[in-house]
């Protein structure tokens, strides 16, 4: 029952949707659903949140090929409560035909689902593409201005990245067993030299690379952050950046382990690169949706070498980072929107001294900002806590380098506070309504998971813990 | 006896509750209330801390009282909790955070009381106090960390109080940043612990560490990141640049936070982690070293400086170099001890400092100032008696915990002792000039602002008085041996820092006539030095009138230590933000994609017939594609 449910209600919303004509009751129809497809994935919650067994609990269905696990389940979670975030937060967007932005929102969500839940490597890659195709849509449609050549420019990207993804899932399914299976159960059981290794090591890193994405394959991502509509945005850095994530730990690390010991490393340096990199281009960025995306890029990066380290701490951390992040930017990216209607700009130079008159949209974008830059007592610290740690323990350096994020997150946040907030009132404004009703709600909804998450971090990594067992266990 | 210790661990619970309470109805109904109630509130919320701080400090003693909150971050074989105890060391700076913040809460109820932010200011104050609290009574690393981290961040929000200016705003984001630098040492440290000893609780990582043998080199690095945690929080050499910047916000905040309280945190955390200290000899050096070497520089700075509040900031970090040089040679009590009268008279200053601000109508400039005794008589009085405090003469509080130090000093190495005497003459005259500046001579201001001046409020006049007398009795917490008396503090902590001196054991204790005579070559030197302070601030003023002589140019330009860092980094950083985004990412990588690009779609020309613009069309001829592959590799085999 539960997979029909988990990737119905999804398939079912996109549907429906489309038959809705009134833009007012396209957005409450999808924001109902949206509820109910998270309340329903919370449901599932003490299932999974089993103290005392070891043993992964797992929800199967052979003939969808769907396999819902600890991990897969915070991924739902995520994917669940993001959507719901995103669909509120798009109330302040005015679109054109509603009803097939809507539901072409659904239809992702439904293959991200679907990317998450499958236990098959083929309906991975048909999941993995076909959450890319609306979203293409919706960028080159409703996107802002010169949308097309980089929407275009971003499809080219990440279908490359996944085309040769494809051959290295091809290729494994040719090694397994007589009759061959694209069971991710059996792929795991391929045994394979270490050349053959490396190879699928970095057929598959290119993919994950584009995707979430590492330097330097990561400049279609400022770009379509920047331009693409705010829900979009919001799906990518939310959401399907973790896609990649994901498949880094759900097939790199059981099935290239060889070749992750002798690759790691090396792949590691370029995600440290990517944070370092990422972190001092945002300081100087003037466009405050290309600052997130750069944040968000240094961000990915340490969710990459924690990843990489293989350290049992800093994948707990990886799992934890990919949920708060996930809220964290659907945050930030909100208070970028907001600016951008309020002011009619996302420069940073027509804002200032906002503080002043918006109170109260001062306080919530500072907690949201701490949060991102992983102040104890938020969510942002536990993830990069245990991630950092991990790292630690496995390479100094990194662990240093890593680190120094943390420093140059508060470099560019508390710039970017300071100049948008803070000072004398811009001329530019004339008026800047403090935040509505509805507006509070969506952020104390994400002040509360803030706190939540990074108070009572154990709800999450307890459910996250036998999945992860096992994974490295299978090494 | 159970049942007691029950009620008593609840009392650390309370304690936080009170100010997190004060915090959030301060912000979010401090607006529709009237300023007394918030300010009343938001003091009450401090003075009930420090009423179960007493009681804590009064059961304390060999026994810790603990409580274990929650389970923070914990899943199968790792656990951190969120927990909390108390022993002599968290009592005594319990004692201090609550009763002197309760002091300056007062006070800041007619400091601000202009102030249309009134409410946020008392919130944020709370909140301030909360992660104080939680910083001292934490009984593991990570806990402390969340306090560390916490005052930094209520630091830097009350620093940029007043954002209106940018300059506040960059003063407050430099102090975050450069505590930054410092956390990132102090987060290394806790993974290295962690790594070592699988646990961050005190009571398990002291245990296991004092069966460690001495130089070890993972506790070498462990009190090294440590010791770089504490430069950034305490304001020593490398880090200390943004202590006199976070003087832009109110004074009641520089009092609490950047005087008594917060920058002694590093000093705690060390004498804290003692036993780890005692066990790397080569960290206490370095702790020696930089303490002094930052005590004299700061001193050598306060000297030139012209902003009343800047020349106690300077003062600050140079007291707190003394704490840190006494840790250095092991002599924990005496550190506390001089934080605890330090946090006394130089919260004292510092009200004081904002009285005269306040009757001056916001002036900072001690050359517009003097003469001002007449006017504001309680005013001068106190800070006569602070400035007397802080000197070293006796029997005020600062000439106990001074000697005590000097004679720590004296015992590891002479020389030490010497540049310590140094230090303390440079302290004696730069607050003496700033004494006779300010209030003796003739006053050099405004004629506008001096038909204004008038003595403070009540309100802000009484916490002076309480805080005056603590500062000269301040000393019996710590009568020295030559007077025939009990140590009380060395007593008290006695506990604490039992295993540390084991392992260090003192060998070296100094007869009495030589402490006779260490301590009246201080005397002396003080005295000289108020003298000269005297001779060229206060009668002959209108030679040194003029401009500095070209020598001195060196330390009121601080050394262009500000200069160098912007130089160094902040410049630096900027340009190579703009070389990474102009020239690597927009030149080169995408240019490289782009170029990749063009070719890909010239050679897709060609193929354009079969290419017809849905995209759908090509990820389903694709997933046939794959499908029939899939179909014909079956049938193969």
């Amino acid at each position: 029952m539960l997979p029909i449910i988990t990737l119905g209600l999804p398939l079912a919303a996109s549907i429906m949707v489309l038959f809705l004509k009134k833009k007012q009751i396209v957005k409450q129809f999808s924001l109902v659903l949206s509820v109910i497809i998270f309340i329903t994935t919370l449901f599932y919650y003490p299932f999974f949140y089993n103290l005392t067994s070891d043993l992964p609990i797992k929800i199967t269905d052979t003939l969808l090929s769907f396999s819902m696990d600890g991990l897969s389940y915070l991924m739902l979670l995520l994917t669940s409560f993001a959507s719901m975030l995103i669909v509120a937060t798009s109330f302040i967007e005015n679109q054109e035909r509603s009803n097939i932005f809507y539901s072409l929102f659904f239809l992702t969500i439904f293959a991200l689902t679907g990317v998450f839940t499958t236990q098959n490597s083929l309906m991975f890659y048909i999941y993995w593409e076909l959450a890319l195709i609306p979203v293409y849509f919706m960028c080159g449609f409703w996107g802002g201005k010169g949308c097309e050549k980089i929407t275009i420019k971003f499809f080219i990207y990440t279908l490359f990245g996944s085309l040769i993804m494809l051959s290295a899932l091809i290729y494994l399914y040719v090694k397994t067993p007589y009759p061959h299976s694209f069971n991710f159960e059996v792929i795991y059981k391929v045994v394979l030299s270490g050349s053959e290794q490396s190879w699928i090591f970095w057929a598959f890193f290119i993919a994950f690379a584009v995707k979430i994405p590492i330097f330097p394959f990561h400049t279609w991502q400022p770009d379509t952050y920047t331009v693409a509509p705010m829900s979009v945005t919001m799906i990518l850095a939310g959401i399907m950046l973790k896609m990649g994530v994901y498949g880094i730990i759900r097939l790199m690390l059981p099935i290239t382990h060889l070749a992750m010991i002798q690759w790691g490393g090396f792949a590691s340096i370029l995600a440290v690169i990517g944070i370092v990199y990422a972190s001092i281009i945002a300081i100087t960025q003037t466009d405050i949706k290309r600052l997130f995306a750069y944040s968000s890029m240094a961000h990915v990066g340490l969710l990459v070498v924690a990843a990489f380290s293989m350290n049992k701490i800093a994948i707990q951390g990886v799992v934890f980072q990919m949920l708060s992040h996930g809220v964290n930017i659907i945050g930030l990216f909100f208070v970028a929107e907001i600016f951008n209607v309020r002011i009619g700009s996302q420069k940073i130079g027509n804002m200032g001294g906002i503080a002043k008159i918006a109170p109260k949209f001062a306080t919530f974008f500072i907690i949201i900002m701490l949060a991102s830059i992983a102040l104890p007592l938020t969510n942002g610290f536990v993830g990069e806590f245990l991630m950092l740690l991990g790292i630690f323990q496995t390479n100094f350096w990194f662990a240093i380098l890593a680190g120094s994020g943390i420093i140059f997150g508060a470099v560019y946040m508390l710039w970017l506070y300071q100049r948008t907030m803070y000072g004398k009132i811009n001329e530019n404004i004339s008026s800047f309504a403090d935040l509505t009703i509805n507006e509070i709600l969506i952020f104390s909804t994400i002040t509360i998971v803030i706190l939540g998450m990074g108070l009572f971090p154990s709800s999450l990594l307890n459910i996250a813990e036998p999945t992860i067992n096992q994974i490295l266990k299978i090494n | 006896m159970v049942s007691m210790e029950n009620n008593l661990n609840i009392l650390l619970l309370l304690i936080l509750l009170f100010p997190l309470a004060g915090f959030l109805f301060s912000g979010l109904f401090g607006k529709t209330i009237s300023k007394l109630v918030v300010g009343i509130l938001a003091s009450t919320a401090v003075f009930i801390p420090f009423v179960f701080s007493i009681i804590l400090a009064a059961n304390v003693s060999e026994n810790v009282i603990s409580l274990r909150l929650f389970e923070w971050i914990h899943f199968q074989n790792f656990n951190i909790s969120f927990s909390l105890m108390a022993d002599p060391l968290t009592a005594l700076m319990l004692l201090i955070v609550t009763g002197v913040g309760f002091l300056i809460h007062v006070y800041s109820i007619a400091y601000m009381q202009d102030d249309e932010s009134f409410s946020r200011f008392f919130s944020y104050m709370n909140l301030f106090i909360f992660f104080m609290l939680i910083l001292v009574i934490s009984s593991n690393f990570l806990v402390m960390f969340i306090g560390w981290e916490g005052v930094g961040l209520c630091s830097y929000l009350l620093i940029g109080f007043w954002y209106g200016d940018h300059e506040n705003n960059n003063a407050a984001k430099k102090a975050f940043i450069m505590n930054r630098i410092g956390d990132l040492g102090f987060l290394l440290a806790i993974f290295l612990i962690f790594t070592t000893f699988n646990s961050l609780e005190f009571s398990t990582v002291f245990a296991n560490a004092s069966q460690m043998i001495s130089g070890n080199s993972t506790i070498f690095w462990i009190t090294l990141l440590l010791f770089i945690g504490a430069t950034g929080k305490s304001a020593q050499i490398p880090l200390y640049t943004w202590l006199p910047d976070a003087m832009a916000g109110p004074t009641p905040v520089s009092a609490l936070i950047h005087a008594a309280t917060m920058v002694t945190a590093g000093v705690y955390m060390i004498a804290r982690s003692s036993i780890l200290y005692a066990l790397a000899p080569e960290v206490l050096g370095l702790i020696a070293i930089v303490g002094i070497a930052t005590a004299l520089l700061a001193a050598s700075i306060a000297i030139f400086q012209n902003d009343i509040k800047k020349v106690l900031a300077y003062s600050t970090i140079s007291q707190l170099g003394y704490m840190f040089a006494a840790l250095g040679v092991g002599a924990f009590t005496g550190a506390m001890f001089h934080l605890t009268t330090h946090a006394l008279f130089k919260a004292l200053l510092f009200l004081a400092a904002g009285s005269v601000i306040h009757s001056l109508g916001g002036e900072q400039n001690i050359n517009k100032m003097g003469g001002l005794s007449k006017k504001i008589k309680v005013t001068t009085f106190v800070f006569l008696i602070a400035c007397i405090a802080i000197s070293g003469i006796p029997p005020f509080s600062g000439f106990f915990s001074k000697d005590e130090i000097l004679s720590s000093l004296f015992e590891k190495n002479p020389l030490l002792w010497i540049l310590g005497i140094i230090g303390a003459i440079m302290t004696a005259f730069y607050m003496f000039r700033l004494y006779f500046l300010v209030f003796k001579g003739t006053y050099r201001g405004s004629e506008e602002t001096a038909k204004h001046i008038h003595e403070s409020s009540k309100i802000m006049i009484i916490p002076l008085i309480i805080l005056a007398l603590l500062s000269i009795i301040g000393g019996i917490l710590g009568l020295p041996e030559w007077m025939g008396s009990r140590h009380f503090l060395q007593n008290y902590l006695s506990p604490v820092f039992k295993n540390s001196s084991q392992i260090l054991h003192e060998t070296k204790h100094l007869v009495i006539s030589e402490e006779y005579i260490l301590i009246i070559t201080s005397i002396i030197g003080v005295l000289i030095a108020i003298v000269c302070s005297w001779f060229i601030y206060l009668k002959r003023y209108k030679v040194f009138d003029a401009k500095i002589p070209v020598v001195f140019r060196i330390f009121e330009k601080k050394y262009w230590m500000d200069e160098i860092y912007q130089f160094l980094f902040v410049k630096s950083t900027l340009w190579l933000s703009d070389f990474f985004y102009q020239i690597v990412e927009i030149k080169w990588i995408d240019a490289i994609v782009n170029g990749v690009g063009v070719l890909v779609v010239s050679t897709g020309r060609r193929l354009r017939y079969i290419q017809n613009g849905y995209t759908e069309f090509y990820v389903f001829m694709m997933v046939l594609g794959i499908i029939a592959l899939l179909f014909i590799n079956f049938l193969i085999r």
